[in-house]
């Protein structure tokens, strides 16, 4: 069980917040690059998701899955996403994801009156928090 | 467990089969006073934006007109529907509301969004070696997607909860490559017309819905 990555996108695209744990593959694009890559991939997957989807969707997309990575996204009705990469073993992590929002972000960037909400987050105290908030979770090793 | 459709891309992305299997009704029919409480707006269609309730979402669209359907925006005598809705001598009226079912042009760009999709998934991953996409979990259904060798790709729609799809995404493979590849008329990557393909594949997917697995293809043993 392994944690990769993080990635926090506001409503418009900006990547506000990148961190990895334990990923093996270095990136051959620059942090920005992906980001953009990431944000586009998940922008289309939504769309995608809401045409082809059966039914009328709520929450629409939650997650894919490759042979060595599990995707999770979650957003808010604010448009801010939350994007986890973890190994192909765990479960939905929906929840854990909406926790980061709730008692990490909120708690400590948005009640943060220096923090602006459309830049990249630059606080300490939100860094380790969600670090140990991470670290200290049963999927992350 | 319920398998609703089956999509099968070639090496470029190109759609050259698709089957519903199970295509879930969802359409509702309502009496409105004037002025109506739901927003629509739509160049081609109209859709509702605004105002959910009695079974009507965003996102569908306007179907019917006092039992009269809307093809567009018109109805079959040429009228708009727009201009009918906004007249208040022609209240109340009975509007049905529903979703519209994909049209082949927007499965060919469906299918090719998913490529590129598939392709970025590797790119972005976080371990070496990894594949494209092969599961995609929405809140209401999920979407397997199994590629071959040559690369294909075998797209299922199904239930969450719909089991053994990976066994039955390889057992379509099997019958693409005996009753498509075997055809003498079948040119490589276009679209599959084979009524023996058909057939055979909607028999596997009753199969798999019914029990959960299937058994061996009898007309080859």
């Amino acid at each position: 069980m392994t944690i990769y990555n993080m990635y926090i996108f506001d409503r418009n695209g900006t990547c506000l917040y990148y961190e990895e744990w334990n990923r093996t593959k270095k990136s051959d694009m620059s942090h920005e690059q992906e980001f953009k890559l990431m944000y586009g991939m998940l922008y289309s997957i939504k769309s995608f998701v809401a045409r082809i989807s059966p039914f009328d969707s709520k929450d629409g997309f939650c997650s894919y899955t490759t042979s060595k990575y599990k995707l999770h996204f979650y957003e808010t009705p604010t448009g801010l996403k939350l994007i986890m990469n973890t190994d192909i073993n765990t479960n939905n992590a929906r929840d854990t994801l909406q926790d980061i929002y709730s008692k990490v972000y909120v708690e400590y960037v948005v009640k943060n009156p220096l923090c602006k909400l459309d830049e990249p987050i630059q606080s300490e105290l939100f860094k380790t928090k969600l670090d140990a908030y991470i670290k200290g979770l049963p999927a992350y090793n | 467990m319920v398998i609703f459709s089956v999509y099968v891309l070639n090496r470029a992305g190109g759609l050259i089969y698709h089957y519903d299997h199970h295509t879930p009704k969802s359409e509702v029919e309502k009496t409105f006073s004037y002025p109506l409480d739901i927003t629509l707006r739509g160049d081609d269609k109209l859709e509702v934006i605004f105002g959910e309730g009695g079974g009507i979402k965003v996102g569908h669209c306007l179907i019917a007109i006092n039992g009269e359907p809307v093809v567009g925006r018109k109805l079959p005598d040429g009228r708009d529907a727009s201009e009918i809705l906004s007249n208040p001598d022609n209240f109340p009226i009975n509007l049905k509301f529903g979703r519209l079912k994909l049209k082949t042009n927007e499965r060919i760009m469906l299918a090719s969004m998913f490529h590129p999709l598939f392709a970025i998934a590797v790119k972005l991953s976080p371990e070496l070696r990894s594949s494209g996409i092969e599961v995609l979990e929405a809140d209401c259904f999920k979407l397997h997607c199994f590629q071959s060798q040559t690369g294909l790709k075998f797209i299922l729609l199904t239930d969450p909860k719909q089991m053994n799809t990976e066994g039955l995404l390889r057992k379509i493979y099997e019958l693409y490559g005996d009753f498509a590849l075997k055809n003498p008329f079948y040119s490589l990557d276009m679209p599959i017309r084979c009524e023996l393909f058909d057939t055979n594949l909607q028999r596997i997917l009753d199969q798999t819905e019914r029990s959960g697995l299937y058994s061996s293809n009898p007309s080859l043993s």
